[in-house]
């Protein structure tokens, strides 16, 4: 069964790429990623303000204690020189590449250009090969238009692109007026691959408390419908590489990515919650469909339903949202 | 070979030498010895090895006592072991010292000499503390400058091991331990040549070891005692030549040479002076100056105390002397002169009666600089100058000024000696938070080490946490640099100020010399800054001809997203104007320095700093001096008008830094001060204060609970009183009306120039405005616009009388937060995590209370001059308080407790035999009183007033001794208040034993879990995974249960608190606590800066910490027995949150991530498991049934 896959240029052995997460933090964990037949692996991300924080954070707590008492000039000890945020990322870097044969996408989350031009080099130089850029970035002033905020992504990419020779990979939000727009502007600008969508961690309201709550919600398989009527509508329309990201915890929730037209499919909450042996269940499963089906390769199917391929185009479109509607039943399972 | 110059400071010399020739090191922290443990730990947590290429063991103990043992262990069985210690410590380790020197064991003590306690604590330097220990068998060797710390650590350490008799070997607290100088760097080989390994191995070879086994430590009888005491007789008659032996070999092999006592003078000199320490640094110069003037005179520098040589010191004596002078920097009142003097008297009057010297020269004793007193050249010239006299007084002073017992000797001011030319003098004004005095050390080092500059720094601090005011003074020259004294009047010729308010709070430019340059931090704009000035910095600034230049450091730091760190800026602007060395080759070791210290932790802040320096030099201008004054701009009053006299004289002085200039007659003769001085202390520290929305207020009162300072109080009162109000004074009637007569008004009222401007009131503030979340009840605001308004409202608002105690409700939150704070204003850190629990304290209690305050921060924002901020209400009670030691607290406390109980029995013994005459009912009324209640106690007063009216009356004595104690007779309340390190580690003996005691105390833990006030060194609170000062790799083991400990006695009452968590369980805890007629223990979790957080936050970490299980709340009341119920009441549920969310939000958990990532993940996991398994134990000991075993259900029964 042959389910190579081209992804960021490179050619990977199948299109199960698990995405940030902090299952890469640990070599081990990754090593079991890819025992269990990981294609690549996306990096847990580094966060601009992650570094920003620690940087501002030591240096108050650890370099300016001093309160001028008499009896005391500092209060922890400063005397360690230690690795950053973002050595301690570069080092995970080189540490997963010497372990790993699957290529290492290193992801990098911001909003600015100017912290992660540096950065960008460093982690193309620790070995990266590629690099996934997810600019996480909340429209929150009204009175920012719609393409001012493309733009920052585009001015992003085209910043980053003169920095770094590696394949980059953006990952998008779906909050865009146009998204297969904004894919053809950013793909203009020179990115390698798109992955659609991220989430935006949505924050809560703790009545009680009456005071926001910040916690993390896991994917539903319900997610991946977004990806999936996305990568349908873009598949031949754009020439970067597709992935889908977002509530894939099985092998059907992949087929029906990789029929839309996808390249590569990501799985992160499935991981976590299932440990990395899920991956080798999903690629027999996947392996299982596609014998079952009479296919040997990929691209015997990737792409047959997407919206250049379907008979009636409109289903990825408004008639979709009807259909829908008429057929709304609540959800069995533990999502409900 | 030429040596490396280094540019360190005395501890970190003396640490050097101890780590680099000790395996074994114990270490306990004290001011100002501590940072020398810290070096030696920090050093050796990074694998840094010893001559013998092993990394030494450092271990920290539970005091310095136990570090005594420790050592002599160690020694015993066969280590190379040091400890570092000063005053109380050292005192703490004598009975040990006795043993070692007994024991013939060769090993260094280092000391930072230090003041002990005595009518008072002081943390700086004298030789109080080393001269306790003469009788101990040390040798006492005496170094006198930072070069002297080192190359006299290595000189000890080899005499040591040569002679067998251990080395006390000491250096001044402060003006050598923390002075910063050039020196000349000892090598590895130059330590190696000086150690003899024979001896090394000589020593081992005295081990105990069960190979060759021996006894030492025996009992001896009269029969063998004596002579055992004599038999050593022959080492310590050699040591003087062993040690004079191995100086001289240092000379060989460093170029450096010393002796036993050296001279420096005339060689005809017929006056001298003798004396040992720091000061040797202003004597010399003072003699080469006054010698060069054509005087005789001389000095005699004493560098081996004990043993005593007599003949090393009449060699050293020029025959011609005629009058001796003998500086003690130590007080031994009752004696006829003070150790230094008895000994040079005794010596040259020996040598006269035995006809080895001919004449016997006048010798005269006097004391000198006791607690860092500051000892000039001046100082010695006043000294010859007296000893030129015919008759020249004996046992006088020099540098104050006794009007009591007319000891001191005049001197002149004025004095310059002529080592002062070509040394350039700069003073630097700086907040301590602002990073002044980083930058200086920095500077100091750039200065020292890139150019053939000698270079001097010595850092002023302060004794406030909170807005604490830094002064370095720097020097530089082509010589070393001996002047171990302050740069004073008309000296320094470049002054800079790094906080524009300074301006009008102290006179620094009285310090400037003709011509100097003075650099001022401002926001002014160049054309309107001459006129921003006070009118005396104008008139100095036109007398002096100034050069002035200007920066807006805070615009510069803001711009470049450097927050309000100036350091840096204000560092490059020195370098710029003064050139010490070339502006470029400046900037860019500045800019290496900021690179050094960022590592790679912060490559942004790099650009950041870089920036601002680069547009430090960008923004630096010179302003023109006018010749004539244009402001009419006064140096505020140091206190306000109406403070009392004593404040007006004495306090203000002290808080306008004019302390030296008070005489005796100021001080009272036993230590003892008056309360209620915070209060005229007006710091202005605030930015922001609270305002108060009262259409929003609830009256809850957790806001003035949360005060660490005491800077928001409620008042309720009559509404008629408010008629006179001004205008801006906020007030409504109160909520909850039936606890209150009708009518009456309630006011939140903020003092404004007290106020610190932390916002924990705003923070712990639960009502937001529905409409605009962002407004609460209590907002933050910029002071400048409300200043006026507050201070005329804060003063009506002092004047209001407070309300009826006995009508209060002290058990809600918002009835005891109307009680008066009798704790004010503290100099505790801003938004300080302790200060709440003593202030609430006193609220509830604080009119009967008694506080042994064991040293530590509590004691330091509780006693330490100018001000203090226990205060009395306006019957004039108060908190009656009192430091004894660190390690004595708990007894001292007890101590307390048996005096008021002794002395309340024998009042009612007496008013039993009184009875007759003052009248039955008022006895049995007095004797039968509950004093429950705020009511009772209140009556009780009333009828001991009476009873003290009826005994004037009587005749009798038994009346006049009970008019002496009638006022034991009202419930007193007795507080043992500490901190984590006196209560779990070095006080902890004495805690347990009065917990044991069964007395009726109450034991106040302010558990910041490290040592906060000497730096945060680790405790046995410290928890599992921190990072401190001793366990630079996270703490191993888990902190100690003392809660638990305690409640196994089963009589003692206590509660385990966090206000930032449960605010109404903390009231009831302390209530509670205080009723119980028995020893009670409150555990209160205290945020500290030391844990690296923002104290801005202080209220959220307390919350986090009881949420994730890391700080459990409880009450174990043992009155509930007798009840049937089960004593121990759990107040906080099941961990809600992962330990590790708690943890990480702490620098000092964060750190270890980055640091040993391992250890942290190890720590973190049994951390989160120690924790939910302690909830479990704690919730099981809640629900266990009480008494004893029903019969037939033990399985033991029939």
């Amino acid at each position: 069964m042959n389910m190579t896959t081209r992804w960021l240029g490179m050619e990977l052995k199948n299109p199960f790429v698990p995405s940030a997460s902090p299952l890469s933090r640990s070599l081990d964990a990754a090593k079991q990623l890819e025992d269990a037949g990981a294609g690549a692996i996306v990096m847990y991300s580094l966060f601009e303000e992650a570094v920003q924080a620690e940087e501002e954070g030591m240096t108050r707590f650890l370099h300016h204690q001093e309160t001028g008492h008499a009896e005391a000039d500092s209060y922890l000890p400063s005397n360690q020189d230690f690795p950053g945020e973002l050595d301690r990322y570069l080092e995970q870097i080189a540490a997963l590449k010497a372990t790993l044969d699957i290529p290492v996408v290193a992801s990098l989350n911001g909003v600015t250009a100017s912290g992660w031009m540096t950065h960008a080099k460093e982690v193309t130089d620790a070995g990266a090969d590629a690099l996934e850029l997810n600019a996480y970035y909340v429209a929150g002033d009204v009175w920012e238009e719609g393409h001012y905020v493309e733009q920052r992504y585009i001015t992003l990419l085209k910043e980053l692109r003169e920095h770094v020779a590696i394949p980059i990979n953006m990952k998008l939000s779906p909050f865009f007026s146009s998204i297969g727009n904004m894919v053809k502007k950013l793909e203009a600008a020179g990115v390698s691959g798109v992955s659609l969508f991220n989430r935006f961690y949505q924050p809560d309201i703790d009545v009680d408390g009456m005071r926001l709550r910040h916690a993390l919600t896991p994917t539903r398989p319900s997610d991946a419908l977004l990806s999936m009527r996305w990568i349908a509508i873009l598949r031949g329309r754009v020439d970067c590489s597709l992935g889908a990201t977002g509530g894939v915890y099985s092998a059907e929730d992949a087929i029906k990515l990789l029929l839309a037209g996808t390249d590569v499919v990501h799985l992160c909450h499935a991981l976590l919650q299932h440990g990395p042996q899920l991956l080798a269940k999903v690629i027999a499963d996947l392996a299982a469909w596609m014998e079952h089906q009479g296919f040997e390769s990929l691209n015997d199917f990737r792409g047959h339903l997407s919206q250049a391929s379907v008979l009636d185009p409109s289903d990825y479109e408004r008639l979709n949202y009807i259909r829908v509607l008429s057929s709304y039943s609540s959800p069995d399972g533990v999502w409900r | 070979m030429i040596p490396t110059q280094i540019t360190i400071d005395g501890n970190e010399a003396a640490a050097r030498i101890a780590h680099l020739t000790n395996e074994v090191i114990a270490i306990y922290p004290i001011t100002p010895a501590s940072p020398m443990g810290e070096w030696a730990d920090d050093w050796s947590a990074t694998g840094v090895r010893n001559l013998w290429d092993t990394v030494p063991q450092v271990i920290e103990m539970q005091s310095e006592a136990g570090a005594a043992g420790a050592i002599h262990g160690a020694l015993q069985a066969g280590a190379l072991a040091t400890s570092f210690t000063a005053s109380q410590g050292l005192l703490l380790m004598i009975p040990n010292m006795y043993k070692i020197a007994g024991e013939l064991t060769p090993t260094v003590l280092h000391v930072a000499a230090r003041s002990l306690a005595v009518q008072a604590l002081s943390i700086f330097g004298d030789h109080s503390d080393v001269m306790a220990c003469r009788a101990t068998g040390y040798a006492m060797l005496c170094s006198a400058s930072v070069q002297e710390v080192q190359d006299f650590a290595l000189i000890a350490q080899a005499a040591t091991l040569a002679a067998r008799i251990p080395f006390l070997h000491f250096f001044d607290g402060f003006r050598t331990s923390h002075e910063v100088d050039k020196i000349s760097q000892i090598d590895a080989d130059t330590v190696r040549a000086l150690i003899d390994e024979d001896l090394v191995i000589a020593h081992r070879l005295r081990a105990l070891t069960p190979d060759r086994p021996v006894l030492r430590g025996s009992s001896q009888n009269p029969d063998a005692y004596f002579q055992g005491r004599e038999s050593v007789n022959n080492y310590y008659a050699k040591l003087p030549a062993i040690l004079e032996g191995v100086m001289q070999r240092f000379g060989e092999l460093t170029g450096r040479r010393y002796g036993v006592f050296e001279y420096l003078g005339a060689s005809d000199a017929e006056r001298v002076v003798v004396l040992m320490g720091s000061g040797i640094g202003a004597a010399e110069e003072a003699v080469e100056t006054l010698v060069a003037r054509g005087e005789r005179v001389g000095l005699v520098k004493v560098r081996l105390y004990r043993p005593f040589s007599p003949a090393h010191l009449l060699a050293a004596l020029p025959g011609s002397v005629r009058a001796v002078a003998v500086l003690d920097r130590t007080k031994e009142p009752g004696a006829d002169g003070e150790p230094l003097y008895k000994d040079v008297l005794g010596a040259l009057a020996q040598a006269h009666a035995d006809g080895e010297r001919a004449q016997m020269p006048r010798v005269i004793g006097g004391r000198f600089g006791l607690s860092s007193k500051e000892f000039t050249p001046g100082m010695v010239a006043g000294v010859y100058a007296e000893l030129a006299r015919d008759r020249p007084k004996n046992h006088f002073t020099i540098g104050i000024h006794d009007d009591v017992s007319h000891t001191s000797l005049d001197w002149d001011q004025g004095f310059t000696p002529d080592a002062a030319q070509g040394v350039t003098r700069c003073l630097f004004y700086g907040l301590g938070s602002d990073g002044t005095v980083s930058a200086n050390k920095n500077s100091i080092k750039i200065i020292g080490e890139s150019t053939e500059l000698q270079v001097q720094g010595y850092f002023q601090y302060d004794s406030k946490k909170a807005g604490a005011v830094t002064v370095s003074h720097l020097r530089f020259g082509d010589q070393p640099i001996r002047s171990t004294y302050l740069i004073g009047k008309d000296e320094a010729q470049f002054v800079a100020c790094h906080q524009p308010n300074f301006l009008t709070r102290y006179a620094m430019l009285a310090n400037a010399a003709q011509g100097a340059t003075f650099l001022l931090n401002s926001p002014v704009s160049a054309d309107a800054l001459w006129d921003s000035l006070p009118r005396s910095v104008q008139q100095q600034m036109i007398d002096k001809r100034l050069k002035f230049y200007a920066i807006d450091a805070y615009g510069i730091a803001q711009r470049t997203d450097m927050g309000r760190r100036i350091n840096t800026i204000m560092q490059a602007c020195f370098f710029a104007i003064t050139r010490v060395i070339d502006p470029q080759l400046a900037m860019q070791a500045i800019k290496a320095m900021v690179e050094k210290t960022y590592g790679k932790k912060g490559r942004r802040l790099l650009q950041r700093n870089f920036a601002a320096i680069d547009q430090a030099l960008a923004g630096l201008h010179e302003v023109a001096v006018p010749a004539r004054l244009t402001s009419n701009i006064e140096m505020p009053p140091v206190v306000a008008a109406n403070a009392p006299d004593f404040v007006q004289t004495v306090t203000a002085t002290l808080i306008a830094g004019r302390g030296d200039s008070l005489p005796v007659s100021a001080m009272s003769a036993d230590g003892t001060w008056p309360l209620g001085t915070a209060a005229y202390e007006k710091r202005q520290l605030a930015l922001e204060i609270p305002h108060w929305e009262i259409d929003l207020c609830t009256h809850c009162g957790k806001c003035p609970l949360a005060c660490p300072h005491a800077a928001i109080r409620s008042k309720v009162f009559d509404e008629g009183l408010a008629a006179n109000a001004p205008a801006g004074f906020l007030h409504t009637a109160v909520k909850g009306g039936k606890d209150f007569p009708p009518g009456t008004r309630i006011s939140y009222q903020v003092a404004p120039d007290d106020c610190t401007g932390c916002g924990q009131c705003v923070e712990i503030c639960p009502i937001r405005d529905k409409k605009d979340p962002q407004r609460k009840a209590l907002n933050m605001v910029p002071i400048e616009a409300r200043r006026a308004v507050e201070q005329a409202n804060w003063d009506f608002f002092l004047g209001l009388p407070e309300f009826d105690r006995t009508r209060l409700k002290e058990t809600t939150l918002k009835g005891a937060m109307i009680m008066q704070p009798l704790f004010e204003f503290s100099g505790a850190c801003v938004g300080c995590g302790e200060t709440p629990y003593i202030k609430l304290a006193t609220q509830l209690f604080g009119d009967r209370m008694l506080i042994a305050n064991a040293t530590g921060c509590s004691s330091i924002y509780g006693g330490n001059l100018p001000t203090t901020p226990y205060t009395t209400n306006p019957e004039g009670r108060g908190p009656a308080w009192n430091n004894s030691l660190f390690e004595d607290n708990a007894e001292f406390g007890l101590g307390m407790r048996i005096a008021i109980d002794k002395q309340a029995e024998h009042a009612r013994e007496l008013l039993g035999e009184l009875a007759g005459e003052i009248g039955e009912p008022l006895v049995d009324a007095i004797l039968s009183a509950e004093q429950h209640s705020e009511a009772e106690i209140f009556e009780q007063r009333a009828r001991v007033d009476e009873l003290n009216k009826k005994l004037a009356g009587i005749d009798r004595l038994a009346a006049k001794t009970l008019g002496g104690i009638a006022g034991y007779l009202v419930k007193k309340s007795v507080w043992l208040i500490g901190g984590d390190g006196w209560a779990y580690d070095i006080g902890y003996g004495g805690v347990d034993h009065v917990l044991a005691s069964g007395r009726n105390v109450n034991i106040l833990v302010l558990d910041t879990e490290v040592y906060s006030n000497t730096g945060g060194q680790t405790s046995k609170a410290t928890p599992l995974g921190a990072v401190a000062k001793f366990s630079a790799g996270g703490k191993p083991v888990v902190k100690k249960d003392l809660a638990m400990m305690a409640m196994a006695y089963g009589n003692v009452y206590v509660a385990q608190v966090a206000y930032g968590a449960k605010d109404v369980q903390v009231l009831r805890a302390f209530l509670e606590a205080e009723s119980y007629d028995g020893p009670s223990l409150i555990i209160a979790y205290s945020p500290c800066i030391a844990h690296g957080i923002d104290l801005a936050n202080n209220l959220r970490q307390q919350d986090l910490a009881v949420n994730a299980g890391h700080w459990g709340l409880f009450r174990y009341d043992p009155r509930k027995v007798a009840e049937g119920e089960n004593p121990l009441h759990l107040d906080s549920k099941e961990p809600s949150i992962p330990y590790r969310d708690f943890a990480m939000t702490e620098t000092r958990f964060a750190v270890l991530e980055r640091t040993h990532p391992d250890a942290a993940h190890r720590f973190m996991q049994a951390a989160q498991h120690q924790t939910r398994a302690k909830f479990h134990l704690y919730e099981q000991l809640a629900k266990l049934a009480v008494g004893e075993t029903p019969v037939g259900e033990s399985g033991n029964e029939p």
